[in-house]
Formats: C-alpha cells, sequence, structure tokens
C-alpha cells in the first residue's frame, strides 16, 4: 500500500507544501467528511420535498414554525452530545439533565424570584456542574462513561422530581420567559419572516460550537482524545481535565436547552426528558460523527437534528400512527449508519 | 569526562507477577548515542518508560543533570527536556502532522481564546524542514505511510528542544533510506550535544550508530561497553547468557508435494499476476521493500480483502476464499505484521489467546467451555514455544513481543494450519527469541507445514528460506535458490520498478 504513495511523496513533496492551502480547500469541499453532509443534507432536502407533495398542511409557516421550534431543543441538545462523542465517550444524562435544569430555572425565577437574566445563568450553571461531576466520575474513578452518565441520567431524574415535588412549575413571576423561545425578533424586523428565536438560538449556539470544536485549544482536545487518548495523554495534555471540561460544557449546553424547552411550554415539566438522549445521539449520528470518536462536525449534527424533526413531524402530519413513526425513525437511523459505513469502506 | 546527563543507581520496578527491573544501573552522557540491548523482557523500554515518565519507579535514584528526579508524569519529563520515541506510534490519526507535533502547545491567538492554525502550519513547516522531511504540514497523519508517520514522532520528539531523546525501535518500520536519513539527523543532534538512548534489535545498526552500549537481561543490568571496542559476538553473548551461530538453518528432508499453488492472482494496485508454488516442509522467503506487495498477496490469498482474481489450488485442488474463515477451512493460517491489532486480543489471558480460533474444540455439549482442556492446551504450548509468562492466566498485554509472537503461533498450531503464512515474524523481537522463532519454524517445516516467510530483513530472509521470491510494486520480480541469493542480488529485484512510469501516468 505505501508504496506507491512514498515515492511519489517524495518526488513532489516540496510542491505539495507549497499548494498546502488549496489542498485543504480541496479536501473540505470534496473530503469524506463534506460527502457525509451532502448526503445527509441531501436526504433532509428530499424528506422535505416527498412530504411538501404527500400533504399540502406540511409546507405551511405554522407548520415550519412547529419543526424549528422542535429541532432548536433537540439540535441543541445534539450540539452538547457531538462534543462528548467526538471524544468517543458518550452521555445518557443529556435529557434528564435538561429536564433538572429546566426544573432549576422554575426554582431560581419562581420559586426564589430571581431577576430573569440571573435565573437563566444559574441554571445554565447548574448544567456545567452536572456535567463535570460525570467527567469526574468518568476521569477520575474511572467509571465508564456509558455507566457513568447512565448513573447520572437516572440521578437527575429523581432530582428533578423531588425538587419540584413532581409538579410543574409556572414560570409566572417572569413573564418575559417564554418570549425567549417563542417570540421573533427577526419578525419584529421582517414580518415575512416570523423566525422564532428559538431557532435564532440554535443558530447561535452552532455557530458558537463549531468556534469552539475548530477553532480552540478545547475543540483541539476533543479530537485529539477521540482519536488516540493515551497519545494525548503522553504528550503531556492533562487529559483529565480537559475530559472533565468538555462534559462540563456539555452540561451547560443542556442547560441551554432545557431554558428552550421550558421557554417553549412556559413550565418546567419534571417528568418529560427521558428518551431525549436518544434523540440527539441519533442526530449525531446521522450527521455523521463516529462513535468511535475522532472525527464529526456540529453542522453535521444539525442536518441530523433536522431530519429527525422533519421525519417526526411529516409521518405525524400524514397521519402515520405513532407506533408506525418510531418503526421508521427506527430504520432510517440504522439506513443512515450504514450508508455511512458503506461510504467510508469505500473510501 | 564530563558529568552525566543522566545516572540510574538501584533501579528497581515491578508489575504484577512479573519483576520488570531490578537495581538497574544506567548512565547517558551528553552529546552520546547510547544503545541499550537485551532479550525479550530484559527491561529496556521499562526503563525508559521510567526515564520518560510513563511508569513510576518502585525504588532507586534517577540523577538528572545532577538533581535527582522523579517524573510523575510525561508532561513533567518533557518540560524537563526528556522526549521519547515509543516503538507503537503514539499519534491522532484524525489530526493534521501539525496538530500532532504542537499537541498541548498550540500557539493561540485573540488573547489566548482560539487557535492560531496558520502559525502552527509554519512553525511544523519550518521545524520539517529543518529535519529535510517533505511532509505537508496540514497533512491528516492518518493518511501517511507508517515510515513518514515514525518522522512525524521524531519531529515532534525534537519540537521540544530535548536535550535527551529516547528512540524506541526507531527504525523497525523505516527503508534502508529512511534509516541513512535518521541517521543523518541522529548525528546531527549528537553534535548539538543531545544524549540519545537508542533500542534496536538490529546489530549493524548498533555499530553504525551508537557510542556505548549497555546490556540488560532478565531485568537486571549485565554490562556497559563501548560499541568500538566489541564484537557483535560479545554483545549477543552478554544478552542471551550464551553464544549463537548465523549459520543456516537447513530442512531435514528435501520439500515434498505441492501444498499450495498460485496462478496470475490479482487484487488491487499491489498484487498484480503472481504466481508461486509452494511445497510441503519447505520455507519460502518473501523479499521485497515496504509496501512491495507482500502482505498484500497473503491478505488476498487469506481472503481478508477484496475477492481476487486468479487461481488458487490448495493440495491440487482449485478452491475460492472469499473470507478468512474459507481459508482456515483450507488449512491456511495468516500471522499478521501487526499483533496487538490483527493477531491477539491483548486484554485477555494467555490461554483464551491460545484457543481463541479453535474454541469448537473446547467444547462441552457444544455450550460450555471445558476449562481443564483449555488449560492444558495453553500449558503445553507454553512448555513447547518456551512461552515466558508467570501463568496461562497472565494477561497477554503484559507479555513481552516475543512472547506475544509465540502466543500467536500457538494458536494457529493449535487450528492445525498446514499452510502458514508469517508476515514479519520477528519484528520488534530481540535477538534471542528471534533465533527461537527461526529453530521454531524450521521445526514446523519439518513436521511437513508449507512456509511463507514475509520479512523486511535480508539476512533472515537468507538465513532462513529454501527459496527466495523478491516482489516490487505488486509483481514477482524474480526467484533465487539459497546459494544465488544475496544481499546484492535481491536488492536488485526489488527495485526492479521498469513499470512505474507507465503507472503513474495511468
Amino acid at each position: 500500500m505505501s508504496d506507491p504513495a512514498l515515492v511519489k511523496d517524495h518526488k513532489d513533496g516540496i510542491a505539495a507544501s507549497g499548494s498546502g492551502a488549496v489542498a485543504a480547500l480541496r479536501r473540505r469541499l470534496l473530503g469524506p467528511a463534506a460527502l457525509q453532509k451532502l448526503l445527509a443534507f441531501a436526504s433532509l432536502v428530499l424528506l422535505l420535498i416527498y412530504f411538501s407533495f404527500a400533504s399540502p398542511a406540511f409546507m405551511q409557516t405554522d407548520n415550519m414554525i412547529n419543526i424549528l421550534q422542535a429541532t432548536a431543543v433537540n439540535g441543541v441538545l445534539a450540539i452538547a452530545s457531538t462534543f462528548v462523542i467526538i471524544t468517543a465517550g458518550i452521555d445518557l444524562s443529556v435529557g434528564t439533565l435538561m429536564t433538572f435544569c429546566a426544573v432549576m430555572a422554575g426554582v431560581f425565577l419562581t420559586y426564589w424570584e430571581l431577576p430573569m437574566w440571573t435565573g437563566i445563568v444559574a441554571a445554565i450553571l447548574t448544567g456545567a456542574l452536572s456535567g463535570a461531576l460525570s467527567g469526574a466520575v468518568i476521569t477520575k474513578m474511572k467509571v465508564p462513561p456509558f455507566i457513568a452518565t447512565l448513573g447520572m441520567m437516572l440521578v437527575l431524574k429523581g432530582l428533578a422530581l423531588v425538587v419540584s415535588g413532581s409538579k410543574p412549575i409556572y414560570f409566572s413571576n417572569t413573564e418575559n420567559f417564554s418570549m425567549i423561545s417563542q417570540d421573533s425578533l427577526l419578525g419584529v424586523l421582517v414580518p415575512d419572516l416570523p423566525i422564532p428565536n428559538a431557532a435564532l438560538i440554535l443558530i447561535v449556539m452552532a455557530v458558537l460550537a463549531s468556534i469552539v470544536l475548530n477553532r480552540t485549544a478545547l475543540g483541539r482536545y476533543t479530537f485529539a482524545i477521540g482519536s488516540n487518548e493515551e497519545a494525548v495523554r503522553l504528550s503531556g495534555v492533562n487529559v483529565d481535565r480537559w475530559k472533565i471540561v468538555i462534559y462540563g460544557l456539555g452540561g451547560a449546553i443542556c442547560g441551554v436547552a432545557g431554558l428552550l424547552l421550558a421557554s417553549r411550554i412556559n413550565s418546567a415539566q419534571p417528568a418529560l426528558g427521558q428518551g431525549y438522549e436518544l434523540d440527539a445521539i441519533a442526530a449525531v449520528v446521522i450527521g455523521g460523527t463516529s462513535l468511535s470518536g475522532g472525527t464529526g462536525t456540529i453542522l453535521g449534527t444539525i442536518i441530523g437534528a433536522f431530519i429527525m424533526s422533519v421525519l417526526t413531524n411529516g409521518l405525524r402530519i400524514l397521519s402515520v400512527a405513532q407506533e408506525w413513526q418510531f418503526v421508521v425513525t427506527g430504520i432510517i437511523i440504522i439506513l443512515a449508519v450504514y450508508a455511512d459505513m458503506l461510504r467510508r469502506k469505500r473510501g | 569526562m564530563s558529568t552525566p546527563l543522566i545516572s540510574v543507581h538501584g533501579l528497581c520496578k515491578s508489575f504484577p507477577g512479573v519483576r520488570a527491573l531490578h537495581n538497574v544501573r544506567f548512565e547517558l552522557l551528553a552529546g552520546e548515542v547510547h544503545a541499550v540491548m537485551g532479550e525479550n523482557g530484559a527491561g529496556k523500554s521499562t526503563l525508559m518508560k521510567i526515564l520518560a515518565g510513563v511508569y513510576r519507579k518502585d525504588s532507586g535514584d534517577i540523577v538528572y543533570d545532577g538533581v535527582g528526579v522523579d517524573f510523575p508524569s510525561p508532561r513533567e519529563a518533557q518540560a524537563a527536556g526528556i522526549g521519547i520515541i515509543h516503538q507503537e506510534l503514539q499519534l491522532m490519526n484524525h489530526l493534521t502532522v501539525a496538530q500532532n507535533i504542537f499537541i498541548g502547545r498550540e500557539p493561540r491567538k485573540a488573547f489566548g481564546l482560539l487557535l492560531d492554525e496558520d502559525r502552527l502550519n509554519r512553525q511544523a513547516a519550518e521545524l520539517l524542514g529543518q529535519l529535510n522531511l517533505a511532509i505537508d504540514p496540514r497533512t491528516t497523519v492518518g493518511g501517511l505511510t507508517v515510515a513518514k508517520q515514525q518522522m512525524v514522532e521524531i519531529a515532534k520528539a525534537l519540537s521540544f528542544n530535548s536535550r535527551v531523546l529516547i528512540m524506541d525501535e526507531p527504525t523497525a518500520a523505516l527503508n534502508n533510506r529512511e534509516i541513512a536519513e535518521l541517521f543523518k539527523m541522529i548525528r546531527a543532534l549528537k553534535a548539538r550535544g543531545v544524549g540519545i538512548v537508542y533500542i534496536s534489535h538490529k546489530m549493524d545498526e548498533l555499530k553504525q550508530i551508537s557510542d556505548r552500549v549497555t546490556v540488560l537481561r532478565d531485568g537486571e543490568y549485565v554490562a556497559t561497553v563501548p560499541t568500538a571496542e566489541t564484537t557483535i559476538e560479545t554483545i549477543i553473548g552478554m544478552m542471551v547468557g550464551r553464544s549463537l551461530s548465523d549459520a543456516r538453518l537447513v530442512g531435514a528432508a528435501p520439500a515434498g508435494d505441492i501444498a499450495l499453488e498460485v496462478r496470475k492472482l490479482n487484487c488491487g494496485p499491489l498484487v498484480r499476476d503472481v504466481s508461486f508454488t509452494l511445497r510441503k516442509g519447505e520455507i519460502l522467503g518473501f523479499a521485497g521493500l515496504m509496501g512491495a506487495g507482500r502482505t498484500e498477496v497473503a491478505r488476498a490469498i487469506f481472503g481478508a480483502d477484496a475477492v481476487p482474481s486468479g487461481e488458487i489450488r490448495v493440495n491440487n485442488r482449485q478452491v475460492t476464499i472469499r473470507t478468512p474463515a474459507h481459508a482456515v477451512a483450507n488449512g491456511i493460517g495468516y500471522l499478521s505484521e501487526d499483533r496487538k491489532r490483527f493477531g491477539l486480543a491483548t486484554g485477555m489471558d494467555v490461554e483464551s489467546n491460545v484457543v481463541m480460533s479453535n474454541l469448537a474444540n473446547y467444547l462441552a455439549m457444544k455450550v460450555m467451555l471445558r476449562k481443564r482442556a483449555i488449560r492444558d492446551t495453553a500449558g503445553r504450548f507454553i512448555r513447547m514455544l518456551n512461552i515466558r509468562t508467570p501463568s496461562a492466566s497472565q494477561e497477554v498485554r503484559l507479555l513481552s513481543g516475543g512472547n506475544q509472537q509465540k502466543i500467536v503461533i500457538a494458536k494457529w498450531l493449535d487450528r492445525d494450519c498446514d499452510i502458514l503464512f508469517f508476515d514479519e515474524p520477528t519484528r520488534g523481537i530481540d535477538i534471542g527469541a528471534k533465533n527461537e522463532i527461526y529453530r521454531l519454524l524450521r521445526a514446523l517445516a519439518d513436521q511437513g507445514k508449507a512456509i511463507v516467510m514475509i520479512s523486511s530483513e535480508l539476512p533472515e530472509v537468507i538465513r532462513m528460506s529454501d527459496r527466495i521470491v523478491v516482489m516490487c510494486e505488486g509483481r514477482i520480480t524474480g526467484e533465487l535458490s539459497p546459494d544465488e541469493a544475496t544481499q546484492e542480488r535481491i536488492m536488485q529485484l526489488a527495485t526492479q520498478r521498469d513499470t512505474m512510469e507507465g503507472r503513474l501516468t495511468a
């Protein structure tokens, strides 16, 4: 395998390093990661076209807003999962952590009557702390991520019920709270585009997450740990600390998702949340991030999240029974990952 | 004599069930290349890993630059100027060359918030330029050849401005041209006053590059001698505690019937019109440069990759092999060059690995494992192959490379394969264990097994083979009898690139 490449490299190695930027650009546009995104993106477009023809109710403004609202919560959760999955880890607690953060937002705002922004920051910090705790259990106690976060999932589910007394908390003291998600800043400026703030927040989170992942040390170590954790450790990087930070960041992003969900339904529902982690993981995987770590993109994850919510929404509009929706969604996830495997094998 | 850069006294280290180092001494001067030699499990790698902060010592003194040290992690050792290149490459395959080299030390911008990717690539390009390496710093490491990956590791270690550089078998995957480049690099570092600790099993290399040799045996210090004034035989004698002959290992009986016949095998760019025959009781050597297609031929016959075109006959019967399971059913075994990845479940114990591919024979009522029979078989192979392990229930990852290789061999022997492909069977194995493996291969041939030995070490091929096939770029470029085979003749055939230009333009 290696010989022709070796000879060739030797011949035009100097030339290659000169045109490195061009090569990098070509890789970015046409490389395997780009192809995966293209594949996922094409599937999304096909789904949209199919549902538009299948039902006139699908391409309505109200329905599109519904899809955006639904994608916002799952998309933000999926961003949180993307970081952890790129490290070759997994976080099963993102769903119940989201709920716990929503409940804590209710405690801060409704019970303690904190100012809205203080309460929001406190809820996000709650998520960060909880995520960091998962990270500490994984690195310091050496509990595998699957088990550690499975435990945290149950702990947080229980705590959400305990703190709330198993009852919903309504944001009765903060009238503006529901506007965070439901209002449309963009709609005020451009009346024809009543895109809800939730979708804007998703975009902002995605852009920020992309920057963190691709342009900061945190992002670099996220990929590096997923690629070869031992090599990173031997390079003198404090892997434990960075993993705690990565799980903590994931937790903070779950806090944002919790606020979005609570704002959308204007209440914190302590029983909601379990099951969201699987939707988030599905979105990440459909988006081309490998569960074995080292590769992944935020854009892919966002497309994956849209595929999930368009599918759910479209099937509902076509009056497909809930039971069959599960079956179809499950098959789509398997096919998406299978297509990815085929592509990898060929590439 | 100047004060030593590193001096070690009374160093001890134990692992569960294994005493790795006992009362070891070692000394390294600035500007010296100091080779560390020893058999399997003699403790070389353990000593190096303690110096580099990967393991903690149990007891003993390490004085570095006049100060007693005990590095808690590689980070501290690196900061102090001790760099190590591990035998198993430690790279992040998904990251680029530049990102790998500067992992943990990325240049920043925007008040330290963002990574400065341009500066990173520039620095890496500078470093690679200084080392005369034609590698684009933006290339993803996973796409490089093993040789280039090794060069990236070396560049990374050097980027720390290390005063001590530890190299654990740096040439294992390099061809002669690359080795020459590496040696040039080592000499330049020497001139700068860097102390280099060099582990290798290739004796001719030590003669070329090292100033002094320290020999370890069974975790204990034997001696330190100046290389120039010591013969290779003396060093080997100190390593194994006895002297070894370099004579050819000839078969007891002439080769028998044809066991395997391959005609016009084609599979991808590195297996092109390959035809050869293999007889019972013979060892057929496959020589060639790295990437000449030898491994690919073995894998194609073994059904490990895409289905090849062409004809394969086993015992004069045409067979179709689509998967490794077909190959094994036809009595063909393949011992990968990469034991850890393809040959062993390193986290499991010795006995589980030995019976791994033959488990059906160790079942009671087709479901229950017959523990006693498994243990007996493992015990038999441990004695037969002289596998050095505290017990059959020792985890394989805790054994040295040579002993791991013997376990892979045991696994295939237990499977009763009559045609065995050995891909670089002695890579990363020290000289004493190598000789054991050689004798073992010859003994297997004498029992009537048909053996293909793929090896990049020419003396080994010449010494072991009854016939030698040479490959270059996917084609067989010649076949030599042991009498006509010299290193020069083989290299000539191995570099016969007559079809090269046509393929590059195609």
